[in-house]
């Protein structure tokens, strides 16, 4: 029994997601629980914070770490789950890119602690009390983590060896990178070069979808709820910002062949640094508006009608990457030009 | 007396117009503010996005497109690309605070040596104006934002 190699899930800034993706492998959990132990996994075992830092370094054989790095909590956990841990994987979008929780790098923290507990139409919280990293009440004191200014992700804390894509990943994948895992653990057999991308197909989603593609024209852009797609063309020839061409494949298109654009939580393309830039060079081309021929001033106005149809350009190419991406993070307080945060 | 802020501004000239512009701007020996680092690209509309984004993490504290007029793309409609991502571009980086001035398209054609230099002048006393970006350090803290920035209490914006 000891013999088994260890395994350990834990979860950062998530939602859970990333934990239920796991144990939705269907039958395969079964040869999972045969194979591994589970030597920390907080959604489906109760193990305490002491057993891991009671383990010897490296007693972890894999581990699977989801969730963006938000509060200190959450750093000090990705420090201790590396030094025990052989193999760390950054485990979800959360984990490799920052994902809807970097989000908040579009503002600062106060105006998330505002929104979370100050002006909001359903709180009650008349008296503006907020958490705080140190209280003392009789008993002591009290402490909570401290809340970050800026959502990371793992790799912005720790070294990875593998990222894992996918809000959530899909179960196919997780159960094909395992695999790869186990075979490397158990039968010494070649584990991928670390820092590798593992479970996706390394082709855009487009490659994955059926929808029917032409030249892209676009004239106006919609929400989603502006529009009823149509089931067979293409989404963003529609004008529904579809992230396919600058996410990586592996999820099977599932999004786009629904009637939904892609999000983008497969994460960029390889050798494509920041996914939200390359996603917004793709859209602008394709932008069908402003010809050769036209005055400097119409070609600008007409252009920038149609830029003005899409809603919110950073959280919609960076909703998954925002943490990843080449600025991080937006400048706070900017308007005094002083680049103060 | 204090040292005045001189800004590094990345300028990405395309090679038929904008690159021109400014070898005759030099070989007529007009003098202009020397903060523009020229970059030379076929055209602007290979001026990806990521280009001008790395080009403000790693210490630019503008950003300059220069390309031909619309209607004289050396590739008929490149510069009209480049135009549509520019525009784009603009309202996103908007929303992650980077100041309207620090990133500008202009168009300057291969005769327009004096035009091409005013406008470097221009934006150079605009980013001038505005300060250091220094994105790396005062907005993610230094390190490839492993440091983590705890910001002094700010007044709310409406």
């Amino acid at each position: 029994m000891s013999e088994k190699p260890k395994l350990a899930m834990y979860w950062g800034a998530a939602c859970g997601g990333c934990e239920i993706s796991v144990l939705n492998i269907h039958e395969h959990i079964l040869t999972v629980d045969e194979i591994f132990d589970i030597a920390f996994f907080p959604c489906i075992a109760d193990f305490k914070v002491h057993h891991v830092e009671s383990y010897d370094d490296g007693y972890i054989d894999v581990c699977l770490f989801n969730g963006a790095i938000r509060n200190s909590e959450n750093e000090e956990m990705a420090h201790l789950l590396r030094k025990k841990s052989k193999v760390l994987v950054a485990f979800g979008s959360c984990a490799y890119e920052g994902c809807i929780p970097a989000l908040s790098n579009l503002t600062s923290k106060e105006a998330t602690f505002n929104t979370v507990y100050g002006e909001n139409a359903s709180l009650d919280n008349p008296d503006g009390i907020v958490p705080l990293t140190e209280v003392d009440v009789a008993e002591g004191t009290l402490t909570l983590p401290e809340f970050y200014h800026t959502v990371k992700s793992l790799d912005q804390v720790v070294d990875v060896d593998y990222y894992l894509p996918g809000c959530p990943p899909e179960s196919h994948q997780i159960w094909a990178v395992l695999q790869v895992v186990v075979a490397g653990l158990l039968e010494g057999a070649p584990l991928p070069p670390a820092g590798s991308v593992v479970g996706v197909t390394n082709v855009a989603v487009c490659e994955e979808c059926d929808r029917v593609k032409n030249e892209k024209n676009i004239e106006k852009f919609y929400r989603p709820y502006q529009i009823i797609p149509d089931p067979e063309q293409c989404l963003l020839e529609q004008g529904i910002v579809c992230m396919g061409l600058a996410t990586n494949g592996g999820c099977g298109a599932l999004c786009p062949q629904v009637g939904m654009g892609c999000r983008g939580c497969y994460g960029p393309l390889p050798g494509v640094e920041d996914q939200g830039a390359k996603m917004l060079s793709a859209v602008a081309s394709v932008i069908g508006a402003g010809e050769v021929g036209m005055e400097e001033a119409e070609l600008e106005e007409k252009i920038q009608a149609v830029v003005d149809t899409i809603a919110d350009p950073a959280g919609t190419f960076y909703r998954f990457s925002m943490a990843h991406s080449m600025l991080q993070r937006a400048k706070v307080n900017g308007s005094n030009g002083k680049g103060e945060a | 007396m204090t040292k005045q802020f001189e800004p590094v501004i990345v300028g990405f000239l395309c090679n038929w117009c904008s690159y021109r512009a400014a070898d005759l701007a030099g070989t007529a020996r007009i003098h202009y503010a020397p903060n523009m680092r020229p970059i030379r690209v076929m055209c602007s509309g290979r001026v990806d996005p990521q280009f001008v984004l790395k080009a403000l993490r790693e210490g630019a504290d503008g950003v300059m497109i220069a390309g031909c007029h619309p209607g004289e793309c050396h590739y008929v409609n490149g510069n009209i690309k480049a135009l549509r991502r520019f525009i784009l571009l603009k309202a996103m980086l908007r929303q992650l605070g980077v100041e309207e001035e620090r990133v500008q398209l202009v168009w300057a054609s291969a005769s327009e040596g004096i035009i091409l230099a005013e406008k470097v002048d221009k934006m150079t006393k605009a980013v001038r104006a505005l300060g250091p970006l220094n994105w790396n350090e005062k907005v993610i803290g230094g390190g490839n934002g492993h440091k983590v920035v705890v910001a002094a209490p700010v007044a709310e914006e409406v």
